[in-house]
């Protein structure tokens, strides 16, 4: 508070338009240093955005919009096209939102109605430790514990029950590696898993009380109330979260890095080793000889912030819809 | 037949409240699974040699000395870059711009950066300050300033920093605008008809009443940046010695536990291991610090 209690008594008028005046620049000053702070993040925004368009411009000029849908990928010829990483990307996080969707409501749900209120406040905090541990965790625990055992106990059952079923035999077909597109979207789905819960929890909290105690009161169940009343309410909120996850699901990369398989194919089969764009960009960017071959990985790069960009801004428009109308504002 | 529909609704009913007590249960059973996994791998290679020796060649005894050391070097720097930027930001977002186009811009924009894949910014922090072009502008003034110790046009641990600096300020300067949301306006009020001028009344009153909130974000933020790896791989790369000059590579925790665990070598294995459980100690004990500190949510 020493600051702002003045040294000593001024009584005359000169000396209080003095320290008026002075406390008025010290004002002007901090307000433009924080008005530059401000500017700084949009400064951050603008720089990313124009140095990756600036590092993929050899690329870009060579390959122009076939390397949107090349799927060839050879350092030796210099032959590059992003296809197969930007299909993994987008199948291992589509995926991955299958099962944390579902799971993330379900945990939501179990939050605001079933759960204890005890042990309300510990289960979500476990449930957000999810999200606090670091990509490269889950990565490490992918590679060596989950993958063995999925591979020993449950791949080779799905590929031999499923070896004989039109359709599926392909989905589902191939050696069991234990990593590959399906072990990583199964990681990514348990890495998002908390972002889901977390928003719809809040959204939930949001219905008014009276419009569900109205849906009880007319006797539904729990669970009539949850499909008919709280879900449709919150709608919109549900669908930022769920967009906010898979905004992070798509650029995740060390943890898919670990489990991917890192091959450059497409393939049918969800067991087959793949690629996405930050795998691809964080196995190969140190050992990417050539300028070319270091433009192509910044041009993927470059695809992979823009995809998130529309995904989390579609998010963000989202809930600061449904902000304002809890706001009052309608 | 209203016995049939009542037995079908409570059906129903509780095959949902059963599938939503399994999803609380599938998301546990993972976080006790990894953590489970971290402690048994990790605790045996836990001892003083993983502080105080090198990380070794393959086949050899070693620590993880120089990675720590990298790792807290290089998130240091990138919180005390970093926290200020953010706070400023936030400040101006919360006190002086709430409602204008520029504090609408800025908003989104940094909850996009927020989210946005940490591997595109370390993309572009090499862009920025590794890959430079030897005799560029911004070069020549870097080695006229700082001569040899010029950091720019090679991998070295101030790109490092500022890449994860990158991450910081979008942390701190969201948790900072929520912070000083909540501070009763009365207060703001109080000060300012005590003519204090508006830069008095942030930094002696908002700022105090929004502290515990502010040092939330700065913790997150550093939980968030301990982990980090992407960034780091093509910015301060690696070390596979003790370097503290800044404008050389320097060994990460993160980066070597990726190298280690993607290599044939079962001892490279236990390190990575040992590493992955000091990094998720880390993590969790700031996470949950910062749970504590943190005020009641109240809107």
């Amino acid at each position: 508070m020493a600051d702002i209690a003045l040294a000593e008594q001024m009584s005359s008028v000169p000396e209080r338009a003095a320290a008026v005046r002075k406390g008025g620049a010290r004002d002007a000053r901090f307000r433009l240093l924080t008005l530059s702070a401000a500017v700084l993040v949009l400064a951050i925004f603008a720089g990313v955005m124009l140095s990756l368009l600036l590092g993929a411009m050899p690329a870009i000029k060579q390959f122009g919009w076939s390397f949107l849908y090349s799927e060839a990928w050879n350092p030796v010829t210099e032959k590059f096209g992003a296809l197969a990483s930007i299909y993994g990307t987008l199948v291992t996080s589509v995926l991955a939102m299958f099962v944390a969707v579902p799971v993330g409501i379900g945990i939501a749900i179990f939050l605001t109605e079933i759960c204890p209120r005890p042990l309300r406040r510990p289960i979500g905090i476990a449930i957000e430790l999810l999200a606090g541990i670091p990509s490269i965790i889950y990565g490490i625990w992918g590679l060596f514990i989950f993958a063995p055992w999925f591979q020993a106990n449950v791949q080779t059952w799905i590929v031999d029950t499923l070896a004989d079923v039109p359709y599926l035999q392909d989905i589902f077909g191939g050696p069991p590696y234990g990593i590959g597109v399906f072990t990583a979207s199964l990681i990514l789905s348990i890495m998002v898993l908390p972002f889901i819960s977390a928003v719809t929890r809040d959204v939930f909290e949001t219905v008014p009380p009276v419009l569900k105690e109205a849906a009880y009161g007319l006797g539904c169940t729990t669970w009539e109330v949850m499909w008919r009343v709280v879900l449709p309410f919150a709608r919109s909120g549900v669908v930022g979260g769920a967009m906010l996850a898979l905004g992070r699901a798509l650029g995740e990369t060390m943890a898919v890095t670990f489990v991917i398989g890192n091959a450059h194919h497409i393939q049918k089969s969800i067991f087959a080793p793949g690629t996405t764009i930050s795998a691809t960009i964080a196995n190969e960017f140190t050992e990417a000889v050539g300028d070319l071959y270091l433009s192509s990985l910044i041009e993927m790069g470059l695809i992979l912030f823009f995809i998130t960009f529309i995904v989390l801004a579609s998010a963000q428009l989202m809930l600061q819809a449904l902000e304002r109308r809890a706001g009052g504002a309608k | 037949m209203n016995a049939t529909l009542y037995f079908r609704r409570k059906l129903w009913n509780g095959m949902f409240l059963f599938l939503s007590v399994l999803a609380a249960g599938f998301g546990l059973i993972w976080l006790g699974f990894i953590l489970g996994a971290l402690v048994y791998n990790g605790f045996e290679a836990v001892s003083p040699k993983l502080f105080l020796e090198m990380t070794p060649p393959p086949g050899e005894d070693g620590g993880l000395a120089n990675a720590i050391f990298g790792s807290v070097m290089m998130s240091v720097m990138a919180v005390i870059a970093g926290t200020p930027l953010g706070l400023f930001a936030g400040t101006y977002l919360a006190e002086y711009g709430r409602y204008t186009r520029l504090a609408f811009f800025v908003r989104f924009v940094n909850d996009i950066l927020l989210s946005a894949p940490s591997i595109v910014t370390g993309l572009f922090i090499y862009e920025l300050v590794v890959y430079n072009v030897p005799g560029s502008f911004a070069q020549k003034i870097c080695t006229t300033i700082l001569g040899s110790a010029c950091f720019m046009g090679h991998f070295s641990a101030v790109a490092g920093a500022l890449s994860l600096m990158v991450i910081v300020i979008p942390v701190v300067v969201r948790t900072t605008e929520n912070m000083l949301l909540l501070v009763p306006n009365g207060l703001r009020e109080a000060a300012a008809a005590l003519g204090a001028p508006q830069s008095s009344v942030i930094r002696a009153v908002t700022w105090r009443a929004a502290r515990a909130g502010i040092v939330t974000g700065v913790l997150l933020a550093i939980a968030r940046i301990s982990g980090e790896t992407a960034p780091l791989l093509f910015t301060a790369l690696n070390n596979q010695f003790w370097s503290r000059d800044l404008s050389q590579p320097m060994s990460s925790l993160p980066v070597v536990i990726f190298q280690f665990a993607m290599s044939p070598y079962e001892d490279w294995h236990r390190l990575a291991w040992a590493g992955a459980l000091l990094i998720t100690a880390t993590v969790l004990t700031l996470s949950i610090i910062a749970r504590v500190l943190q005020p009641k949510r109240s809107h």
